[in-house]
């Protein structure tokens, strides 16, 4: 891709479904490709943080700033291999896969005590007072059999999640 | 053109604050509606999907950027016989037509010019002739404009009156709706000031027929615009105002929410709804794309500007209605005589980020939900 031309060829559609794992219809990848035009005002290839700022529903977000650092500077590929957790077809280890990397952002395989804290705050902003978030994740850690230390690995994230049902499910638009 | 609380030096994102309608009713809250119930367990505290899929739904598609979308026709020139005949269309569009419409959009400029300088200069005891004079060479000249994109222009409805406290409003698609308006009536408008040769005319020939201006980006601006409005309303020989609530320029299938400065004023609000025709050209004017001068010669090489104007029914502010409820039924006149979609952005949107409002809302929701399942066991 990265050529400037709004157009796919066949060849370029197909590649990127084998990239998200067909977790997206060709038709979906056409138009995850418009939108993606769309956000790149520029066609330099990737959206930057200010132009998925310039979106205002994601602006509001709480979690907006921390999934930034994962969508920031994306090519197309990457950015539908990223959504593609979000589709109807995608299974429940992807979709933990994805919380899993969200939660551990320095990429090293293991969640600490401090990225979940951080994540609830983003969450609860200043809703809930710090000694509060702290003592409720604790707590709650203990309950689960792990304690405030303990590094959780993206096998403790499946065991966590293994029975619930996640909906994280997003339609891509098709005209 | 929205007052602020006061002289408040807050930018416009302090627009969305709790006065506004709750954008939250018309956003879709997808899982958010589902409350969750029972003890709270580790798996409930991490599960960030609700919230994640939230953020991916807006990365994938949200109904603000829809508002901006260009949507250009469809070409239809794939073919070996339709495509001579679109290259026959251009070389007419090109060679033809524009060289045609420069001319005579040359012509109406020397005839305006040669006409509005005298009477703007040797005129100025007999004021209230002047005045007539003036504004009819003004409509004069957008008559010539129109004529320079062959303008189809359907006005449906019964002619404004000049009647003090009376206001108008219209959707806003592109700088040429005020063109297309002031053809008609003479009406005052309150436009953004813009740089360069628009701004020249802006200062000059518009100032005749009492425009104000203001500047987005001053913050400050908004007080003296807002005094501006209200002697220019209560003033018995001023043209009527023409106001473009949404404060932007949107791609005419939707409608933003409209700002609450014209509804304060208390004037009756006449509203005008404006629809174009997009098989003949998009006249929409998107800003961020070109300057008005492109969007100008975009417009004369097209091969018309069709649209409807409907002057609807005069509407006035009910006793148990606030003016945001009111700007809002306005919207709602309009967007249905238009057939436009009505969407809960504030058009200012474009230029800023939302307040940190939402966001907090969002968070609070959370926080009180998390702190009531704790207390059950």
């Amino acid at each position: 891709m990265g050529n400037s031309s709004s157009m796919l060829t066949q060849y370029d559609i197909e590649e990127v479904q084998e990239y998200c794992q067909n977790l997206f219809s060709q038709q979906e990848i056409v138009s995850l490709y418009q939108r993606f035009c769309q956000l790149d005002r520029n066609a330099k290839g990737f959206i930057s943080a200010d132009e998925f700022l310039s979106v205002p529903e994601f602006a509001m977000n709480p979690l907006s700033q921390r999934l930034l650092k994962m969508v920031d500077g994306l090519n197309f590929k990457d950015f539908v291999a990223f959504l593609s957790a979000f589709s109807a077809k995608a299974s429940v280890q992807q979709k933990v896969k994805l919380i899993f990397k969200f939660y551990d952002s320095d990429g090293n395989g293991k969640v600490s005590f401090n990225d979940m804290l951080e994540v609830l705050r983003d969450l609860s902003g200043s809703f809930i007072s710090d000694v509060q978030r702290e003592q409720v994740l604790t707590q709650l850690l203990k309950e689960a059999g792990y304690s405030k230390d303990s590094y959780l690995t993206f096998d403790d994230f499946n065991k966590i999640f293994g029975i619930s049902e996640l909906k994280m499910e997003v339609e891509v638009p098709v005209d | 053109m929205s007052s602020g609380k006061g002289g408040e030096l807050i930018p416009s994102s302090s627009e969305l604050d709790l006065d506004r309608p709750n954008i939250e009713d018309y956003l879709p809250s997808g899982s958010s509606i589902h409350e969750p119930v029972g003890k709270l367990r580790l798996c409930n505290l991490l599960d960030i999907s609700p919230t994640l899929t939230e953020a991916a739904g807006a990365i994938v598609d949200d109904s603000f950027t829809r508002c901006f979308k260009s949507n250009p026709p469809e070409p239809w020139n794939w073919n070996v016989y339709l495509f001579p005949l679109w290259w026959c269309g251009v070389v007419i569009r090109y060679l033809i037509l524009f060289p045609v419409r420069v001319i005579v959009l040359t012509v109406g400029w020397i005839i305006f010019l040669s006409c509005f300088i005298p009477v703007h200069l040797l005129l100025k005891e007999h004021d209230k002739l002047q005045k007539n004079m003036e504004r009819a060479l003004v409509e004069l000249i957008c008559s010539f404009f129109v004529a320079s994109w062959t303008g189809v222009i359907n006005y449906h409805g019964p002619r404004p009156s000049m009647r003090p406290k009376q206001v108008f409003v219209a959707n806003h698609t592109s700088t040429i709706d005020f063109i297309i308006l002031e053809q008609m009536s003479s009406f005052a408008v309150i436009m953004q000031k813009h740089p360069g040769w628009v701004g020249l005319l802006q200062s000059t020939i518009l100032e005749s027929v009492g425009c104000i201006w203001f500047n987005r980006s001053e913050a400050k601006d908004r007080e003296t615009v807002t005094k501006k409005l209200r002697e220019h309303s209560q003033g018995v020989d001023n043209n009527p105002l023409l106001i473009f609530p949404e404060g932007t320029c949107v791609n005419n299938q939707y409608s933003v929410m409209f700002k609450k400065g014209a509804f304060e004023l208390g004037c009756t609000i006449c509203p005008i709804a404006i629809k174009y025709n997009k098989i003949f050209v998009d006249a929409f004017w998107n800003s961020r794309k070109q300057s008005f001068t492109m969007h100008l010669l975009q417009l004369m090489t097209s091969w018309a500007v069709v649209c409807d104007v409907w002057y609807l029914e005069p509407q006035n502010l009910r006793p148990d209605e606030t003016p945001i409820e009111f700007a809002e039924r306005v919207r709602d006149i309009i967007s249905v005589r238009a057939g436009l979609k009505k969407v809960p952005w504030d058009g200012y949107l474009k230029y800023s980020r939302p307040s940190s409002k939402h966001r907090e809302r969002k968070q609070q929701s959370f926080a009180e939900s998390v702190l009531r399942r704790l207390e059950e066991k």
